[in-house]
């Protein structure tokens, strides 16, 4: 039977247990009008049927699921032919892989022997007896579970307090997710770093002058040892963070200032959706853009102007990298501004300052914290940003401070890195985890101080 | 006395450097305001002027002999083996007597798409009384006599200098003459999967790619966010774990997307071994991605709903359950529902992520199931973006607008919900 039949029937399993559950209630005290003698509501101890009905199936079924291919694989296995489940671990899986595709119909590396045929077979046999009994299981635990709640059902049981209970741990299940995900990330990440130090030194990855990921694929091979520096990397991503940040960070901020002081209520009700389109663009779009567009422009100007350019320049991905931060630098700037009291705005106009004069001598000093808490966070998402730099910018781990050069940034790395085929035991993949824990452990430590100064600064004037 | 300035001299003497500076300012800050919106426009006109011509295709009227000597020489129709290029060959052939010599000839296939017998294969199959008919059928052409039509490759350029020949610019002019060539609506951006001919190449498979994660994304992050909001709001005590939640979630907010990328990558491909490349894979992915802006919105939702609600509520012997789920959630949902939307759309245009869970690999079917090997649409202009041929760029231009399209679609949703569904309290 598919999961897919099966999680309905238990959905209809539990709408029954729901009005079986109600109708029992209501019948131990006789009948519809006699709802008060029980201690909640009758449709309480309908979901409270219901509950026993879904929840222990569903436990069943997602263990089973989660077990079922290493159960099948390990019978399979065992009723191989003795030459066959000694070999080494290596080739095993290949076998075990084979046997697989071959039971889903799928086309296979080697010849189909009898015995791969006979395995396969014996994997599909294996496959639907563990469907029928995970079907009769499920179902029986549903059933089982309805009858023992069906069972439990007196006036005095406090069936909404039950039904709430299991909703509460519902909720903080769902709200620990977060948490969750946090962990997935440093533990995915961390492991596969630690591997990839274990292969080369810390100190060689995290001040080496010379990337080049390239490894020996045999051991006779000449020239690609592989080296990881990753200085270069670290400084492509600042290069092209600090153009970014040398378009985005004036022209976001002064954009705030001009609608919060300046223009009217309509440009500002036209101009500010518009930027926002800007924040709503796929960065894959930026990276196309700046790639076909942007990137011959910067070349055209520069040839114009008697300066070399690279065709996959650092200033043609900065500069569009600026310009998709605009929005997130204006926005932050905006609330930053807003939140300086009024009163301190009226004083110095009442002194007699300009507009200008108090903006800059009194509102900019009282907000420049939170101002700057938004650059921090505008700094982490230029830092982590991929497909613009991925597209636009180049793959040469070039050690240079010219933004006419091209270089190449973290993020480039890791996408190109585990592109495509890979083997989990190579330096040259786990060094994109390495650079995953680097860029995840630098964006954290901006997001935090960040999201702590923007607050903190708000709450100290409301 | 007239040596020592009075205050109002001193001030007034300043005054017009003063005002110089006030205009100068407001000046800077309107043309920083022009600068996103002049980038708005100029990468808009730029898209449109190059992904427009991309919706029509340029296709050849070829009369087609559907011999029964070729396709079925044993009396037997095999679709596998019959030789459908030929037909399409003798057509064009026929189409151009002129064309002679072996060079020629095959310079002379070059002009239509391989896609041409394909077409005549599938009206093969859906219709076999047809055989021993001569059927007029209207054929892709190859994409550069289409780059050629649409005056994207120049004719005036020196021959060794572009992708057709004279000779093939003048057979093609002899059919448009002849009115044989036609540009038509390019349905095949629509219906097709991936290609590598990018007169065939389409981003159905794409689209739908897409979907299948958005599906799984909306299924999953909906409930789990809105129910992570509902706790936060109203059940959480105010203690320590809590205040982890929420620190959480506002880091995980700004966590560059390309590191839940290589979660995925770890957990749900190397660890669980889920399939790679399948829009299931990415649809978790995305999940996690999403569930930061929507619980975030959800929650914005719930604190707009006034206590005044719940104290009534409550007042009348709700318990807090049902106050929440009565009362606030209701209230809350136009709220949530936009928040969803907004987080769908940022779904959607994600594509970091997507590649180093395998979804960039080169794929011509449709999906048809969530465990299929699919791509998406932004990963499909990334990688269109990366071909050389000329008719890509204009392609990817057509799909960047078609995304645009969808997510211009959703924002849209999302401002009318909210405006329509708002309630002043």
């Amino acid at each position: 039977m598919q999961s897919a039949t099966l999680i309905l029937l238990l959905g209809f399993m539990a709408t029954a247990a729901f009005f079986i559950g109600r109708g029992r209630s209501l019948a131990l005290v006789g009948g519809p009008g006699h709802g008060l003698a029980l201690h909640s509501l009758p449709g309480y101890y309908g979901y409270y049927v219901a509950i026993w009905v879904v929840l222990p199936a569903l436990a069943l079924l997602s263990a089973w699921v989660l077990l079922e291919p290493k159960l099948i694989v390990a019978l399979v296995v065992n009723g191989l032919p003795e030459a066959y489940r000694n070999l080494p671990a290596g080739e095993l899986n290949l076998l075990v892989n084979n046997i697989q595709n071959l039971a889903a119909g799928d086309v296979i590396s080697v010849a189909a022997d009898d015995m791969l045929q006979d395995a396969a077979t014996l994997f599909n046999a294996y496959a639907a007896k563990s469907r029928q009994i995970l079907a009769v299981l499920a179902l029986g635990v549903a059933g089982l579970g309805g009858v023992h709640a069906w069972r439990l059902i007196n006036p005095d049981l406090r069936a909404r307090n039950r039904v709430e209970g299991v909703i509460r741990w519902f909720l903080i299940a769902a709200s620990s997710i977060a948490i969750f995900t946090t962990i997935g990330i440093v533990l995915s990440v961390l492991f596969e770093a630690i591997r990839f130090f274990q292969k080369v030194p810390v100190t060689e990855f995290l001040f080496g002058l010379n990337w080049s990921p390239q490894t020996a694929i045999r051991a006779d091979q000449v020239g690609s040892s592989g080296s990881f520096g990753a200085v270069p990397l670290f400084t492509g991503t600042m290069l092209i963070t600090a153009i970014a940040m040398v378009v985005a960070v004036p022209v976001g901020l002064m954009t705030a200032i001009y609608l919060a002081e300046y223009s009217s209520a309509r440009v500002r009700g036209v101009a500010k959706p518009l930027l926002e389109i800007l924040a709503g663009i796929p960065t894959v779009v930026y990276g196309f853009f700046a790639a076909l567009t942007v990137a011959p422009w910067v070349r055209q100007a520069g040839e114009s102007a008697g300066i070399d350019v690279a065709s996959e320049s650092a200033l043609a991905a900065g500069l569009v990298m600026g310009i998709m931060i605009i929005p997130l630098v204006s926005s932050l700037s905006d609330d930053a501004i807003n939140a300086v009291p009024t009163a301190m705005r009226d004083g110095a106009l009442g002194l007699g300052s300009t507009r200008s004069e108090t903006m800059t001598k009194v509102i900019l000093p009282a907000a420049l914290p939170g101002i700057v808490g938004g650059i921090l966070l505008a700094v982490s998402r230029a830092i982590g940003e991929t497909m613009i730099v991925v597209m636009a910018a180049g793959l040469a781990a070039n050690l240079t401070a010219n933004p006419f050069e091209a270089v190449t940034t973290v993020t480039v790395q890791i996408v190109t890195l585990l592109v495509g085929d890979q083997e989990f035991d190579s330096a040259k993949t786990l060094a994109a985890f390495a650079l995953g824990l680097m860029l995840f452990v630098v964006t954290l430590f901006l997001n935090v101080i960040g999201l702590s100064v923007v607050r903190k600064y708000r709450e100290q004037y409301d | 006395m007239s040596a020592v300035k009075s205050t109002r001299e001193k001030v007034e003497a300043g005054l017009p450097r003063r005002r110089r500076k006030e205009r100068t300012f407001k000046l800077v800050g309107l043309l920083a305001t022009t600068v996103g919106i002049v980038f708005l426009g100029v990468f808009f006109s730029t898209l449109i002027a190059e992904g427009s011509s991309a919706f029509k295709q340029t296709f050849l009227q070829l009369d087609i002999e559907l011999s029964e000597d070729v396709l079925a020489p044993d009396g037997e129709l095999d679709l596998a083996y019959a030789d459908f290029d030929g037909l399409v060959r003798t057509a064009l052939r026929a189409q151009l007597p002129e064309v002679s010599g072996r060079s020629d000839r095959r310079a002379l296939y070059r002009i239509v798409s391989v896609g041409a017998a394909y077409q005549v294969r599938d009206l093969i199959a859906a219709n076999p009384e047809l055989l021993g008919t001569t059927q007029s059928m209207w054929v892709p052409a190859a994409s550069n006599v289409d780059m050629l039509i649409k005056g994207n490759i120049d004719a005036n350029l020196d021959e060794t200098l572009r992708p057709v020949s004279d000779k093939q610019i003048g057979w093609v002019r002899a059919l448009e003459e002849a009115g044989r060539l036609e540009t038509r609506f390019n349905k095949a951006l629509f219906s097709n999967g991936d290609s590598r001919e990018p007169e065939l190449a389409g981003i159905k498979g794409a689209v739908m790619g897409s979907l299948y994660m958005l599906l799984v994304t909306l299924v999953l992050a909906f409930p789990i966010g809105v129910a992570a909001a509902i706790y936060l709001e109203e059940f959480a005590p105010k203690n320590r774990w809590s205040d982890l939640i929420e620190v959480n979630i506002n880091n995980l907010a700004a966590v560059p997307s390309i590191v839940f990328g290589l979660l995925g990558l770890a957990v749900f491909i190397n660890w669980a071994s889920l399939p790679r490349s399948a829009p299931v894979v990415g649809g978790l992915v995305l999940t996690l991605l999403t569930l930061p802006v929507i619980i975030i919105a959800s929650r914005a939702a719930i604190k707009a709903v006034p206590p005044s609600i719940r104290e009534a509520a409550l007042g009348l012997g709700a318990s807090q359950t049902q106050v929440v789920f009565h009362h606030v959630l209701p209230l809350a949902m136009p709220g949530m529902l936009t928040g969803a939307i907004i987080g769908m759309s940022r779904a959607l245009g994600e594509s970091a992520p997507l590649l180093m869970i395998g979804m960039v690999a080169f794929i011509v079917d449709v999906p048809a199931r969530l465990t299929d090997p699919a791509t998406a649409l932004p990963v499909q202009i990334y990688l269109w973006a990366d071909s050389p041929e000329r008719a890509f760029a204009e392609r990817t231009s057509a799909a960047i607008i078609v995304l645009l399209g969808f997510l211009l679609v959703m924002n849209l949703t999302a401002v009318i919900l909210r405006k329509r569904m708002e309630r002043k309290w």
